[in-house]
């Protein structure tokens, strides 16, 4: 039998993502990873998966997205909403016998539900947003972003057993209150772990690097490159940019979810504001635009450097600044460029915006 | 009633801060095409210049304010010469980022020096009023103390306007005025025009085009100065984030107006005060931000290039 290029390299990449969680866990079950990095793993999933899917948005489709952290929030919120009504849901006799007592199972039909949310947030979203191009676009998915803050800020919800309340106050409020406003959720359970965290990245880039391998994924690149001429060749250029969108939003939404269930003190709409777009923008460009590795090592290792100058605490994120800027001017300069070309002869030539994804 | 003018007023006010800030955000990018997410940040750095030359170093107040400038004119010009310039020829996307990591810088060099703590500013306008009518002569220190709200133009009974209200405006008035002749009738304002057109053509006709984007940031820079100033004098509180948020809604109310039109920004930054503080007012202290943003999506559907924006035909 033989494979398509494309299909060996995707499944090269499988392979490198568990042999990776495979070196993590035994690194966890050893006892060498240090109790600050352990704490960690979650995040990177999670910071992982936003960053291949933004880049989906701004590397594969061109379209530059600074409100990514929306659609994170709307699956953070749905999802420990689904979360805690399914748990309401277990009989009382059978609290352990049940289904739904298990905690992954529930974790997962919360990812489900989360990125339902984020799915229809992100059509809700995209319908106006697609009509604009350039920084327009890029301003109004920012303005898009914090009015998703400032709504979901303004949010009561209640569950109980088996009903959700929804208010924009919590004076009469039935059963126990999930959401609480401004000061965000109340009583969730800590449910996220390694492994699904694991999983949920390996589905991400399952539909990701199918999704660019297929006729699909070409005709959203050829709308990205020249919207013109995909339209005269008979592409509808709406639709594949409200396709590579909308699967954007929906993955968000789950690593939203997973984000959610993973903090033991309350989630607010704050925590996804602005400067989280910006944080995972930062991840797709300096991993390379339109490059899927480089999201996802910039994201993984971008995530655990601030832990690592933990001891340098009060410099960190001014070191951190520094290393952008510098990043940003060593690999966009034309003299920088001629540089590396004379120290690195024949690197493959993609510079300028898109290339080869993964 | 008179709740509802209180509210247009201090709208206006809040929205002659934001077109001040506006104009810079809306020079750059007409100019050098690039988004300044830095600009907020000058503000911060402004807003704390002032705070520390009137307050450890007990400058006067005016002498505060124009080091301030001083200060905020020099960063520009040194931001974009060090992190913008080198990159003008690459995508925007990179001059973004690196944008933000000039901000990200800048507000890390203010924790660091500062503290995070939020400071209280003075009310500088209002102290600078004063001693202006004690200096002309036109009311003695005793008068000022007798009367708190000196300087304001009262109404009636619960409805007046507060001294730093009516040199926000007037200060946001006098620069639109004072930057639209400038850009219209003198040689560099001229060159500013030609660049923000056709850069090539203009470097053919011996404009330097580094040099004019430089002034560009200097402009700009200063002004984000003043709107720090105005911006803290008005709500007396400071801290190194200070400057993001009020800088991002300037950047929207220069899209709402037209990015690159300075009347546009003018009027973009007043109307994007006035719903800010309508919808704080009357829906909900949640949502007036939301308000702002539904507004400015709307606009842009409608009308996508804003109030004032010349419309640009697409070329095949």
């Amino acid at each position: 039998m033989k494979l398509k290029k494309s299909t060996i390299n995707n499944l090269i990449s499988y392979g490198i993502v568990i042999a990776a969680f495979i070196i993590c866990q035994s690194m966890v079950s050893a006892g060498i990873m240090s109790r600050s990095l352990r704490g960690q793993l979650v995040p990177i999933c999670v910071y992982i998966v936003m960053a291949v899917s933004l880049n989906l948005t701004v590397g594969i489709s061109g379209e530059l997205s600074l409100g990514h952290a929306g659609f994170m929030s709307v699956g953070a919120f749905s999802g420990i909403v689904a979360v805690a009504w399914l748990e309401s849901l277990i009989p009382a006799d059978a609290q352990t016998t049940s289904l739904l007592a298990n905690d992954t199972v529930r974790l997962l039909l919360g990812m489900v539900v989360g990125g339902v949310f984020a799915g229809i947030a992100g059509v809700i979203v995209g319908v106006p947003v697609l009509r604009l191009r350039g920084d327009y676009l890029a301003i109004v998915t920012l303005a898009f972003g914090e009015i998703i803050r400032n709504v979901i800020n303004c949010l009561y919800v209640s569950v109980d057993s088996g009903r959700v309340y929804i208010a924009l106050d919590n004076l009469d409020m039935l059963g126990e209150i999930v959401v609480n406003g401004p000061a965000g959720t109340r009583g969730v359970s800590r449910i996220s772990t390694f492994a699904v965290g694991f999983a949920l990245v390996l589905f991400t880039l399952f539909v990701v690097l199918n999704l660019i391998n297929s006729r699909s994924g070409r005709a959203i690149m050829a709308c990205r490159d020249s919207r013109i001429a995909a339209e005269s060749v008979g592409i509808n250029v709406t639709k594949y940019r409200m396709m590579a969108f909308v699967t954007s939003a929906v993955l968000a939404g789950m690593a939203g979810t997973l984000f959610g269930l993973n903090l033991s003190s309350s989630v607010t709409a704050s925590k996804f504001d602005f400067n989280t777009s910006i944080l995972v923008l930062v991840f797709v460009v300096l991993g390379g635009i339109g490059n899927i590795w480089g999201s996802i090592i910039a994201a993984a290792l971008l995530t655990v450097l601030p832990e690592l100058l933990r001891e340098f605490n009060d410099y960190r994120m001014l070191v951190y600044a520094i290393v952008l800027i510098l990043v940003m001017l060593m690999t966009n300069t034309p003299a920088a460029r001629a540089f590396f070309a004379r120290i690195l002869p024949r690197r493959r030539g993609n510079d300028g915006k898109g290339g080869e994804a993964a | 009633m008179t709740l509802f003018l209180e509210r247009i007023i201090s709208g206006i006010n809040l929205g002659s801060i934001y077109a001040i800030i506006a104009l810079g955000y809306t020079m750059v990018y007409g100019i050098a095409r690039m988004l300044n997410f830095a600009h907020g940040d000058v503000i911060m750095i402004g807003a704390y210049i002032c705070f520390v030359a009137i307050g450890s170093l007990s400058l006067p107040p005016l002498v505060g304010v124009l080091l301030a400038v001083a200060v905020c004119t020099i960063l520009g010009v040194v931001i974009e010469r060090l992190a913008y310039r080198p990159l003008r020829q690459s995508a925007s996307l990179a001059v973004l980022i690196t944008a933000i990591g000039v901000s990200y810088l800048l507000q890390n060099l203010a924790q660091l020096i500062w503290t995070a703590d939020t400071k209280s500013f003075p009310p500088l306008v209002q102290t600078v009023i004063e001693q202006a009518a004690v200096t002309l002569g036109l009311a003695t220190p005793e008068e000022i103390a007798a009367s708190p709200n000196f300087g304001s133009i009262v109404i009636s009974a619960n409805l007046r306007i507060s001294g730093t209200t009516i040199v926000t405006i007037l200060a946001n008035i006098l620069i639109m005025i004072g930057l639209t002749l400038f850009t219209g009738h003198t040689k560099t304002g001229k060159a500013m025009r030609a660049v923000s057109e056709d850069r090539g053509a203009a470097e053919l006709m011996g404009i330097s085009v580094n040099r004019t984007i430089a002034l560009t940031f200097a402009i700009g820079s200063a002004l984000a100065a003043i709107a720090g100033v105005l911006l803290c004098s008005t709500y007396q509180a400071l801290q190194p984030t200070t400057g993001s948020m009020p800088g991002i809604k300037a950047f929207t109310a220069a899209v709402f107006g037209g990015i690159g039109s300075i009347p546009g920004a003018m009027i973009g930054g007043i109307l994007l005060g006035i719903i800010e503080i309508l919808g704080n007012g009357y829906v909900s202290t949640q949502l007036g931000d939301a308000f702002v943003f539904a507004v400015l999506i709307v606009v842009l559907l409608v009308k996508p290039t804003g109030l004032l924006g010349k419309k640009v035909s697409e070329k095949v």
